[in-house]
C-alpha cells in the first residue's frame, strides 16, 4: 500500500493543492495577523517622516511573475505616503515590464486619494537601461538621469522635481523586488550616496536579506505575502484606506496550504521509512 | 585590434573608475558624472537592442526553416509586432495598458504560479529525513512554514518569535558567511574582467 | 461574474496556462508564446518613449551646442552595436561591451567591498553592548555561525582536525539557513497561486469579495 501511495500520480497532489487554496478563499477563517520587527521598522520609518518634506522613492522592480506578493506592498506603501503627504517618486524599475506594475498599483490606489496632485505629490519615472548605473546617476541628478517622466513631461518642469534634485532630498528608497536588486540599492545608493534603503521582497529572498537588516543597511523589510499583509494591517489600524487587502485575504489560504504540505511531507517520510525497512 | 583592443578598453575604464572613487578632486568628480550620467547610460540604450536581436533571430530562424513548432514562433513574432503597432499607434494609450493588464500580466503570473504545484509534488516525493543534516533542513523548513502564517501563531503564540529568532541569528550567520564568500568572488570576477583574465562576456574568440 | 470582456480574455489565458498541469498541450504553448511576444513588444515601446526620446532624440535635436557635440562620442561607441548586422565587422561590438563591462566592474569593486565584506565583518564583531543582557547568547551563536560557515567554504586546507570539526558545525548552520530559505520558497510559490485564484474567484467569477 505504501509503495503505491509513494508513487501516487502527481496530479492528485495538484488537486489537493488547488482545493487547499480554493476552500479557505471561499470560506475565510479570519485568523488574526501579527506584525514582525522588519515590517514594523519600515512602517515606523515612513510614518515618522515629515509631510511635504523629503521624498520617498518607491521602485517596482518586479514583473507579473511575482505580482501577488509584491503588488500589495506597492499599493500599501503608496497609500501610506499619500495619506501622510510624503512626496512620492514612483520609479518603474530596472526592466521595461516592471513599469506596468507601477502603473497598475497607481490605478488601484489613486481613486481613494482624489486630492493627490501629479507633479506636486508624486511623480512617475519610466524605464532607462543601465541598471546599477541608473542608481549611481540618480545620486548626481534624478532629472538629468531620466530627462522626462513616464508620460513624456520634462522632469525639470514638475514642481516636486524642482525640489528633489538627487538623494540629498530623498528620505528613503524602497525597492520592491523579486530579484537581487535591493542589494544594488545598498551598494550603489546607500554605500556611495548614503541614501537610506528599505526593501520588499518575495519570500524566496527574505531569509537571505537578514544580514543586511542586522547591519542596518536595510531600514526594514517586507518579506513575501505575509509582509504585505502585515503592512496592510498596519495602515488600516492607522485609519488609512487599505483598499481590498489582497495579501491579507490570501493569508488563510496560505495557512491551509502550508498545513497540507507539512502533512504531505510527513506522510511521504513515514512511507519512505516503512518501505525502506521492508527492503 | 580585434582581441587586444577591447581588453585594453576594459582595463583603462575599470581602473579609471576605481581610482576615481578614491580621488575626491573636482576633476575626478566631473569625469565620474559624465561617465555615469551620460556615456554609460547612452551606450546601455544601444545595448538594449542587443537583447532584442536574439529574440527576433531565434524565432525568425525557426519560422524560416520550418523547425518543429515553427507556428508557435510565428505567434510570438506576431504578438510582438501587434503590441508594438498598438503601442506606437495609440502612443501608449489605454489599449496598450490593457494588453499589459489583461494579457501579459495574467499569462506571466499564471506561468509562475504553476511552481506552487510542482514544489508541492517535489516536497512529497523528495523531501526525506535521510540523515541528520537533511532532518535539520526539514525541521527548520517546517517551523518557518508554520511560524510565518497566522495559523502558526494560533497553535502557539510564541512560534512567530521562534521563527524570527532562527532567521535573525543562526540563519543570518550562515547567510552572512555565504555572502562574504560570494562577495569576495564577485570582487575577484570584476578584477579578472579588468585585467583581461575573464573574457567570456566578449563572446567566443 | 465579470462583464468586462478583457477580464474574460485574462481568465481564458489563465486557464490555458493551467491546462499544462494535466499535460503539455498546444493551447498552453500558444499562450506561452503570446506572452513571450507581448513582453518583447511592450518592452520595446516603453524603451522608445522613456529612453530613446528623452535621452537620445531630444538632446540631439533640441540640445545646445557643446552638449550635442559631446553626445556624439557615446553615441558612436553605442552605435558599434549595429556592427552585429554586418558579420565581417561584428567584432566591433566587443569595444562597446568592454567599455560598459569594464567601467561597471571598476565602479562595483570598492562599493561591493564595503557592502558585502567590510560592513558585514564589522557587524559580526562582538561589542561589549552585544555581550550584555539576554542578547549575549544569541549574539554568540551568530558570531560562531559566521566563523564556522566561512570555515566550511575554506577549501585551501583539507577538512580534517580542527578545521574539519569547525566545518561540520558550519554545515549545521548552513542546513538551518537552507531550511529557512526552503520554507520561505514554498511560501512564495503558494502565494503566487493564491494571487491567481483570487483573480479567478474575485475579478472573473465575482464569488468572493
Amino acid at each position: 500500500m505504501w509503495e503505491k501511495l509513494l508513487r501516487l500520480d502527481r496530479r492528485w497532489i495538484f488537486v489537493l493543492v488547488a482545493l487547499s487554496v480554493l476552500i479557505p478563499l471561499l470560506r475565510p477563517l479570519g485568523l488574526p495577523m501579527r506584525t514582525t520587527e522588519p515590517v514594523l521598522n519600515l512602517y515606523t520609518y515612513i510614518d515618522t517622516l515629515k509631510p511635504h518634506d523629503k521624498a520617498v522613492i518607491l521602485v517596482t522592480d518586479f514583473d507579473p511573475s511575482t505580482m501577488p506578493e509584491l503588488l500589495p506592498m506597492a499599493e500599501a506603501i503608496m497609500r501610506h505616503c499619500f495619506a501622510r503627504k510624503i512626496p512620492l517618486i514612483l520609479y518603474g524599475g530596472m526592466y521595461p515590464t516592471f513599469v506596468g506594475m507601477a502603473k497598475m498599483a497607481l490605478s488601484r490606489v489613486l481613486p481613494d486619494f482624489p486630492d493627490v496632485k501629479y507633479g506636486e505629490d508624486y511623480v512617475f519615472l519610466g524605464y532607462i537601461p543601465g541598471t546599477s548605473l541608473i542608481i549611481l546617476s540618480m545620486g548626481e541628478s534624478i532629472s538629468k538621469t531620466f530627462g522626462n517622466d513616464y508620460y513624456g513631461n520634462k522632469l525639470d518642469s514638475l514642481p516636486l522635481m524642482q525640489r528633489v534634485k538627487n538623494y540629498d532630498q530623498v528620505a528613503l528608497v524602497i525597492d520592491l523586488s523579486g530579484s537581487g536588486t535591493p542589494v544594488w540599492w545598498i551598494i550603489y545608493g546607500y554605500q556611495r550616496y548614503g541614501v537610506r534603503v528599505g526593501c520588499g521582497t518575495t519570500a524566496v529572498s527574505a531569509a537571505q536579506y537578514y544580514p543586511y537588516l542586522q547591519t542596518g543597511q536595510f531600514v526594514g523589510m517586507l518579506g513575501g505575502l505575509k509582509g504585505a499583509a502585515e503592512y496592510e494591517t498596519l495602515i488600516e489600524r492607522a485609519g488609512i484606506p487599505p483598499g481590498r487587502k489582497t495579501a491579507s485575504i490570501g493569508m488563510d489560504a496560505q495557512s491551509i496550504v502550508h498545513l497540507m504540505l507539512i502533512f504531505l511531507i510527513i506522510l511521504g517520510n513515514i512511507g519512505y521509512f516503512i518501505v525502506r525497512r521492508k527492503r | 585590434m580585434r582581441r587586444t583592443g577591447p581588453l585594453v578598453v576594459a582595463f583603462i575604464m575599470g581602473f579609471a573608475m576605481i581610482f576615481q572613487y578614491f580621488i575626491p578632486h573636482p576633476l575626478s568628480q566631473k569625469f565620474y558624472e559624465i561617465m555615469v550620467q551620460q556615456w554609460l547610460i547612452i551606450i546601455s540604450i544601444f545595448l538594449y537592442l542587443f537583447g532584442l536581436r536574439s529574440f527576433t533571430l531565434y524565432h525568425y530562424h525557426k519560422v524560416r526553416r520550418k523547425k518543429e513548432g515553427w507556428y508557435f514562433s510565428l505567434i510570438a513574432l506576431l504578438a510582438a509586432l501587434i503590441t508594438v503597432i498598438i503601442g506606437f499607434g495609440t502612443r501608449r494609450g489605454p489599449l496598450f495598458d490593457k494588453i499589459y493588464d489583461y494579457i501579459l500580466a495574467p499569462l506571466q503570473a499564471t506561468m509562475f504560479s504553476l511552481l506552487a504545484f510542482f514544489i508541492a509534488s517535489a516536497a512529497y516525493r523528495a523531501f526525506r529525513a535521510r540523515n541528520l543534516e537533511a532532518t535539520l533542513l526539514l525541521v527548520t523548513a517546517t517551523i518557518v512554514m508554520l511560524g510565518r502564517v497566522p495559523f502558526g501563531a494560533f497553535m502557539w503564540h510564541k512560534l512567530p518569535d521562534v521563527v524570527e529568532w532562527i532567521l535573525k541569528y543562526p540563519n543570518m550567520a550562515a547567510q552572512r558567511g555565504i555572502l562574504i564568500g560570494v562577495g569576495l568572488g564577485m570582487i575577484a570576477t570584476s578584477m579578472k574582467i579588468i585585467l583581461g583574465i575573464e573574457r567570456s562576456y566578449l563572446g567566443g574568440e | 461574474m465579470s462583464t468586462n470582456p478583457w477580464v474574460w480574455v485574462a481568465a481564458f489565458l489563465t486557464l490555458a496556462i493551467y491546462s499544462f498541469l494535466y499535460k503539455d498541450n498546444p493551447v498552453y504553448r500558444f499562450a506561452e508564446h503570446i506572452f513571450m511576444g507581448v513582453s518583447v513588444g511592450y518592452g520595446l515601446v516603453l524603451f522608445w518613449y522613456n529612453s530613446v526620446i528623452p535621452r537620445l532624440w531630444e538632446p540631439l535635436v533640441k540640445g545646445t551646442e557643446p552638449t550635442r557635440f559631446f553626445l556624439l562620442i557615446p553615441i558612436l561607441i553605442g552605435a558599434l552595436t549595429f556592427s552585429l548586422f554586418v558579420p565581417r565587422y561584428s567584432w566591433l561590438v566587443k569595444y562597446t561591451l568592454a567599455f560598459v563591462v569594464g567601467a561597471s566592474a571598476g565602479l562595483s569593486i570598492p562599493l561591493s567591498f564595503e557592502t558585502n565584506i567590510f560592513e558585514q565583518v564589522r557587524s559580526t564583531i562582538l561589542t561589549r553592548q552585544m555581550l550584555s543582557g539576554w542578547g549575549m547568547v544569541s549574539n554568540l551563536i551568530m558570531f560562531i555561525g559566521v566563523i564556522v560557515t566561512l570555515a566550511y567554504f575554506y577549501f585551501s586546507m583539507e577538512h580534517k582536525g580542527v578545521i574539519g570539526k569547525t566545518a561540520r558545525i558550519g554545515r549545521i548552520y548552513i542546513m538551518i539557513a537552507f531550511g529557512a530559505s526552503f520554507g520561505y520558497t514554498v511560501m512564495a510559490r503558494v502565494s503566487l497561486l493564491i494571487g491567481r485564484m483570487q483573480f479567478l474567484l474575485h475579478d472573473w467569477l465575482g464569488i468572493i469579495k
